[in-house]
C-alpha cells in the first residue's frame, strides 16, 4: 500500500539531489518549525485573522510537499484554499486532523532521517 | 559553452519559510553559485540596493512585503529593473503566474522546485543578464552616462526635442604639424591623454561630450538632461580645460615633447537635441544655429588671441566674476548677422 504519510520516492529524490546529510538537517529544521506553524494556525483562528491563516497553511503545504508528506500537504492545501471560515464553523476540527497527521509525519521523518 | 559557464553567479533567495530557503539555497550552491538569503521582500530590497546580485529567486507569499510588491519596486527602480527574477512559489492559479510575468519576472517555478528545471531556468536568466550587461556596457562606452540613462528611460527614437543649452567646441591648435613631427603611437597617446583630461573637465561640470573627431570635440550642457546653469557650467569647464592643458604641458616639456594649445568656442540658446542617423546607427547630437555659432567661435580662437571665446547669450547668464574682453561684433563665414564675441581673460599664473 502506498504510504501517504511520507511518499518514499519523493523523499529519496530529495536525498539524491540535496544530499543525505543536508536532508537530515532540513528535516530537523522542519520538525522545529512546524509546531510553530500549527500554533500559528490556532492563533489565527482565535484572532479570526484569515490572511495569516491562509499564509501559514500555504507554508505548511509547501513544506509538506517538499518532503513527500502528501496527506499533510493535502490537508494544508484544503485549509489554504477554503480559508478560515469552514474551520471556525466546524469548531476547529480540521486543525485537529492536521495536528494528528503532523504527528505521524514527524514520527516517520524522524525514522527516515537516521535510516 | 561549458556546462559550468554560469557557475559562480551571485544569487539572492527570498522566502519567509526557513525550509524552503535552506533547500533552494542548497540546490543553488550545488550548482556552484554563491547564495545569500532574505526572509522577506523588505530585507531583500535593502540587500539588492546595497550589494550586486546576478539573479533573484523570489517567493510570493511573505509577510511585510510580498513578492508582487517586490516586483513592482524593482520595475520602478532604474538600477534594479534589469535584474532577472525567477519566482518560486506554491501559490496556485494562472492569474498569479500572469501577474508575475506582467510585473517583469522571467519565469515562474512551482514549489517544490524541480532541480533540473531550476538549473535550466537559472542558466537562461543569467544568460539574459549577461547579454543585458554587455549591451549596457557597450552603450556606456559609446555614449555618455546621461545619454545611456536617457535611452534606458525613454527608449530609442530618432528625432529631437527643443532645449535650452550651451554648446562647446574644442580642438588642438596646430595638431597637424604636431602629428607629422612625431610617431603615430605618440600621437594616439597624446590624443588619449588629451581626451581623458577634457572629458573629466566637461563631465565634472555636468556637460556631455557628444562627438569626437580627430583632435576636436563637441560638448553639450543642458541636454539630454536639463542643467540649470548651463552657461556658467560650460565656461567653468572651459577654464578648467585650459588649466588641465597647462599642467599637461609641464609634463610634455619635461619629457622633451611639444606643448599643445587648445581653442574653445561656446554659444548658448535654443537647439534641437536628439538622435540622428538611422535606426541601425545613430548618434546623440544637437543641431541649430547655436551649434554653428559655437563652431565658428572655436575657429576664431586661432586669430583672436584668446583660447576661449563666448557669445553674448552665454555672457549674459554668467554669475561668477569672470573677466571678459569685448571683441565686438565679428562676421563669421556662413552667418548673415555679425556675432557679439567675448574673450575670457584667464587669471595670470603667479
Amino acid at each position: 500500500m502506498a504510504d501517504t504519510t511520507i511518499d518514499r520516492a519523493t523523499f529519496e529524490d530529495l536525498k539524491a539531489t540535496a544530499g543525505a546529510d543536508f536532508v537530515r538537517e532540513l528535516v530537523d529544521t522542519f520538525l522545529s518549525e512546524a509546531p510553530g506553524m500549527l500554533k500559528d494556525l490556532r492563533a489565527a483562528l482565535a484572532a479570526n485573522d484569515a490572511e495569516r491563516f491562509r499564509r501559514v497553511a500555504h507554508s505548511l503545504k509547501s513544506n509538506s510537499n517538499t518532503f513527500g508528506a502528501l496527506g499533510l500537504g493535502t490537508l494544508a492545501r484544503t485549509l489554504e484554499q477554503q480559508g478560515l471560515s469552514p474551520v471556525r464553523d466546524a469548531g476547529g476540527a480540521p486543525l485537529e486532523a492536521l495536528e494528528i497527521e503532523y504527528g505521524r509525519v514527524a514520527a516517520v521523518l524522524t525514522e527516515l532521517k537516521s535510516a | 559553452m561549458r556546462e559550468s559557464g554560469h557557475g559562480g553567479a551571485r544569487l539572492l533567495v527570498v522566502d519567509d519559510n526557513k525550509v524552503n530557503r535552506l533547500l533552494l539555497a542548497r540546490n543553488l550552491e550545488l550548482m556552484g553559485h554563491k547564495v545569500a538569503c532574505a526572509q522577506n521582500g523588505r530585507i531583500a530590497l535593502e540587500m539588492l540596493r546595497r550589494e550586486a546580485f546576478d539573479l533573484l529567486l523570489l517567493d510570493i507569499e511573505m509577510p511585510e512585503m510580498n513578492g508582487f510588491q517586490v516586483l513592482e519596486q524593482l520595475f520602478n527602480d532604474l538600477q534594479l529593473r534589469d535584474l532577472p527574477v525567477i519566482v518560486t512559489s506554491s501559490l496556485e492559479g494562472l492569474d498569479n503566474v500572469v501577474r508575475c510575468i506582467e510585473l517583469g519576472a522571467e519565469d515562474y517555478l512551482v514549489k517544490p522546485v524541480n532541480p533540473v528545471l531550476l538549473k535550466a531556468r537559472i542558466g537562461a536568466g543569467l544568460e539574459k543578464k549577461r547579454l543585458r550587461d554587455h549591451q549596457k556596457e557597450l552603450v556606456r562606452r559609446f555614449a555618455t552616462p546621461e545619454v545611456a540613462q536617457d535611452l534606458q528611460q525613454s527608449g530609442f527614437a530618432l528625432g529631437g526635442k527643443r532645449v535650452q543649452g550651451t554648446v562647446m567646441f574644442s580642438d588642438i591648435r596646430g595638431f597637424t604639424p604636431l602629428v607629422e613631427a612625431q610617431s603615430p603611437e605618440d600621437s594616439i597617446e597624446l590624443l588619449n591623454t588629451y581626451y581623458t583630461l577634457m572629458f573629466n573637465a566637461i563631465s565634472s561640470h555636468g556637460g556631455i561630450v557628444s562627438q569626437i573627431a580627430g583632435d576636436g570635440l563637441m560638448a553639450v550642457f543642458g541636454a539630454p538632461l536639463p542643467l540649470p546653469e548651463h552657461c556658467e557650467a560650460a565656461v567653468q569647464a572651459a577654464i578648467e580645460m585650459i588649466e588641465m592643458i597647462e599642467l599637461f604641458n609641464v609634463d610634455q616639456v619635461s619629457a622633451g615633447k611639444s606643448p599643445i594649445r587648445i581653442g574653445i568656442g561656446i554659444a548658448s540658446g535654443e537647439m534641437v537635441a536628439g538622435y540622428t542617423g538611422t535606426n541601425e546607427r545613430a548618434t546623440y547630437t544637437c543641431i541649430g544655429d547655436t551649434v554653428n555659432v559655437a563652431a565658428r567661435l572655436e575657429a576664431h580662437t586661432k586669430v583672436a588671441g584668446h583660447p576661449i571665446l563666448i557669445d553674448a547669450t552665454t555672457r549674459s547668464a554668467l554669475r561668477a566674476p569672470i573677466s571678459l574682453e569685448m571683441l565686438g561684433p565679428v562676421t563669421y563665414r556662413g552667418k548673415a548677422q555679425p556675432v557679439e564675441t567675448f574673450g575670457v581673460k584667464l587669471a595670470k599664473k603667479a
